[in-house]
């Protein structure tokens, strides 16, 4: 077993550099460190002096990825690369372009806030997914079954964007129920948490719900299951005790990779409703076009998404031990 | 004076591979009982009549030419050299068959099918007394869904938005699906090294999360006027005016995000072919690998191809939308649905609401998404049952 996530993890390894070269070429090769310092300075009326101070602040003033005027190792060492990008390996983040704050820090603090509004979401969201695939599956074939399969067909038609303005105006302003948006801290937050909550998990249900029933009927169709029934076990106990346990394979798969990256957030959710998490931190750092920050960002969630994976796999082997042997 | 956008393209050949998909089905295979299939399901010959609408409306904002510039009396002003003189803005066969919606304007907000504007003014009546009334529009009734802040007419904006919608949605696909086919089935047929790289460099793709490519490719890239298609230096030169939309960058963007999974199923699908008895038996009769691979292995992966392209057509519909409202989506100036609700959004929180803005980017988006899904589960469900659990 655990030789088994060591070796997950060493795969993973080539990925990350391979992430954190995808990004560095970016951001330093094709937009290089005097486009950046031109349109953090203005595009216009600004000076060939003004860009090179401004680069020597910041620290782009090295070549991109290899230095020509060193000797030996500080060949490499002595770049953009070296300083500003392998640094992201051991998450030491750096500072940002604009107002030189330190990105590590400010996505700690931050973190909690995104978490605060998604975890609910998700947990919430998957909970209810299953429960109603697990109620379209009792009733298959009726017409229960092709009207809820209808209804999700339909809320997923709609548009994010759709659910959020609506829900804003119809909950937040029509029926005042909760605070349209907004964020405080501790157990402050929480009035402000709902409606983002109901209205994350009513504009994802729609999928979640098409996907578990399919998992489900999937797992109704096999043989085992025809033999629970000829055994004359009700429909209950057969879904319940029989095919919920082996539909927690495809479950995981679904579940588990999107968990570590509970902690980024939601982009949209957080600049609908005002929520200081990182998902409105990258939103405000694309509007401020600091690439520093982005730039982090986006190698965290690359990160987050990668853990994800190991994680998945390693769940794997808990539920199905036939995994191990491969 | 034609001009032909790049994004023009995809939309002329999205016309062309459905007439080539609708004269494939009447020969034998697996298209035509695909099709059989298919044609037994009511809800999704309806779905397929609304795309083809769409369709249809996005061809007609894709064919566009400049007009010859004429005086006063009608006849084509000539320039110095003697050559026809063309009006700097190509208008489409859509922007001239609506050109009453798309001219006449009004002063502001008026709701559909209204006789007055949605906010009082000083009007003069007839007995010379000026009182606070709501005006008469200059085109009462004229509006069908109203007109927005600026007094443009909305059915016309939401109509403008479907070109941006269909390319987004089919653009992005077609755009990549000859790399995913091309590295899909050779990873999948020759295995080794060539495998593991093909492997290695769509795992870190698709390690990066969507949304943040997105970001930073646009963040880096959005700038720039590229437009492609058949527009020479000299017409640019000569001020022919094209508005940097940004569409053809964010196809070929959201392309390079969404191609990893299409490359995914092509390789595993490869990797089932490359076992059965007719690639073998072509194999030892001494058939090149690149001969195996156009003739037995892409058409039998094709169905895939097909599929994906359907399903995922709605799902960029709206990640448009999205992208424009993050600001990260269309040029600000391109008609979208995105664009729309984005300018809109504030419109429910002032007194009295304006509310048929926003529904009328709602309700044309998911008139296309909601018909989109359905045929799309439908094409999947005739071409291969299998794929349901992805």
């Amino acid at each position: 077993m655990l030789t088994y996530i060591i070796r997950r993890i060493l795969y993973a390894i080539p990925i990350v550099i391979g992430v954190n070269l995808l990004t560095a070429l970016l951001f330093f090769y094709v937009n290089t460190p005097d486009d950046m310092a031109r349109k953090i300075l203005g595009e216009k009326n600004v000076t060939p002096a003004a860009i090179e101070n401004w680069k020597r602040d910041h620290g782009y003033s090295l070549p991109s990825f290899i230095n020509g005027k060193e000797r030996g190792a500080a060949r490499l060492t002595q770049t953009i690369f070296f300083q500003k990008s392998v640094p992201l390996l051991w998450l030491d983040f750096g500072r940002s372009d604009r107002n030189n704050i330190d990105i590590g820090s400010e996505i700690r603090s931050r973190m909690w806030a995104s978490l605060a509004i998604s975890l609910p979401t998700f947990t919430l969201g998957v909970f209810l997914e299953i429960v109603f695939a697990m109620a379209l599956a009792y009733f298959r074939g009726t017409y229960l079954d092709l009207w809820g399969v209808v209804l999700g067909v339909v809320m997923m038609s709609v548009s994010a964007l759709f659910y959020i303005i609506g829900g804003q105006y119809l909950l937040g302003k029509e029926l005042k129920l909760f605070p349209i948006s907004g964020y405080d801290h501790g157990i402050y937050s929480m009035k402000f948490l709902v409606l983002p909550v109901v209205i994350g998990v009513l504009s994802s249900v729609g999928v979640g719900i098409r996907f578990y029933r399919t998992v489900f009927l999937e797992e109704t169709g096999k043989d085992y299951i025809r033999t629970a029934r000829a055994k004359g076990l009700s429909e209950g106990a057969v879904l319940f005790k029989h095919a919920l346990k082996n539909a927690m394979i495809p479950i995981l798969t679904n579940v588990v990779v999107s968990i570590p990256f509970l902690f980024y957030g939601s982009l949209l959710m957080e600049t609908f409703f005002a929520i200081p998490g990182l998902g409105s931190f990258t939103i405000d750092a694309i509007q401020s076009q600091d690439f520093a920050i982005v730039r982090s960002m986006v190698y965290l969630g690359s990160l987050l998404y990668i853990a994800g994976l190991i994680l998945t796999d390693i769940s794997y082997t808990l539920v199905d031990p036939r995994v191990r042997f491969e | 004076m034609p001009i032909i956008l790049s994004t023009d393209l995809i939309v002329y050949f999205l016309i062309a591979m459905t007439v080539y998909f609708s004269v494939g089905v009447r020969r034998e295979g697996t298209l035509r009982t695909a099709w059989h299939e298919l044609k037994r399901k009511r809800l999704a010959m309806v779905s397929m009549a609304i795309l083809a609408v769409y369709l249809g409306v996005a061809l007609l904002d894709s064919i566009r030419y400049r007009d010859a510039v004429v005086d006063g009396n009608g006849a084509a002003v000539r320039s110095a050299q003697g050559s026809t003189v063309y009006s700097p803005q190509a208008l489409s066969l859509l922007d001239r068959a609506f050109a009453g919606s798309r001219l006449d304007t009004e002063k502001t907000y008026s709701a559909p099918f209204a006789a007055h504007l949605y906010t009082k003014e000083s009007v003069e009546l007839a007995d010379g007394t000026v009182a606070r009334d709501y005006p008469e529009l200059k085109h009462p009734g004229g509006h069908w869904l109203g007109t927005d802040k600026v007094g443009n007419d909305v059915f016309f904006a939401a109509l403008k938005g479907v070109r941006t919608g269909v390319v987004i949605g089919a653009g992005t696909t077609i755009i990549i699906i000859p790399f995913a086919i091309f590295f899909g089935v050779i990873a999948g047929y020759y295995g080794g090294a060539v495998d593991d790289i093909v492997q290695y460099v769509y795992t870190t793709l698709s390690s990066i999360p969507g949304v943040l490519l997105i970001v930073a490719f646009m963040l880096l890239f959005g700038g720039s006027g590229y437009q492609g298609g058949f527009i020479s230096e000299k017409d640019l030169a000569a001020g022919v005016f094209v508005p940097n939309d940004r569409l053809f960058w964010l196809c070929l963007i959201l392309g390079i995000t969404s191609w990893t999974d299409l490359c995914r199923l092509i390789r595993g699908e490869t990797l089932k072919l490359r076992e059965l008895e007719y690639v073998q038996a072509s194999r030892a009769f001494g058939v090149s690998g690149l001969r195996i691979l156009y003739r037995h292995i892409v058409p039998n992966v094709m169905h895939l191809v097909l599929i994906t392209f359907v399903l995922q057509f709605s799902g960029l519909v709206l990640a448009e939308a999205v992208l424009s409202y993050i600001g990260i989506g269309v040029g600000p100036e391109m008609g979208s649905w995105g664009n729309m609700i984005n300018t809109a959004r504030l419109e429910l929180s002032r007194e009295p609401v304006v509310w048929w803005n926003l529904l009328a980017a709602f309700a044309f988006m998911f008139a296309i998404v909601l018909p989109a899904n359905i045929f799309g589960d439908a094409v999947r469900d005739a071409l291969d049952p299998r794929l349901r659990m992805r």
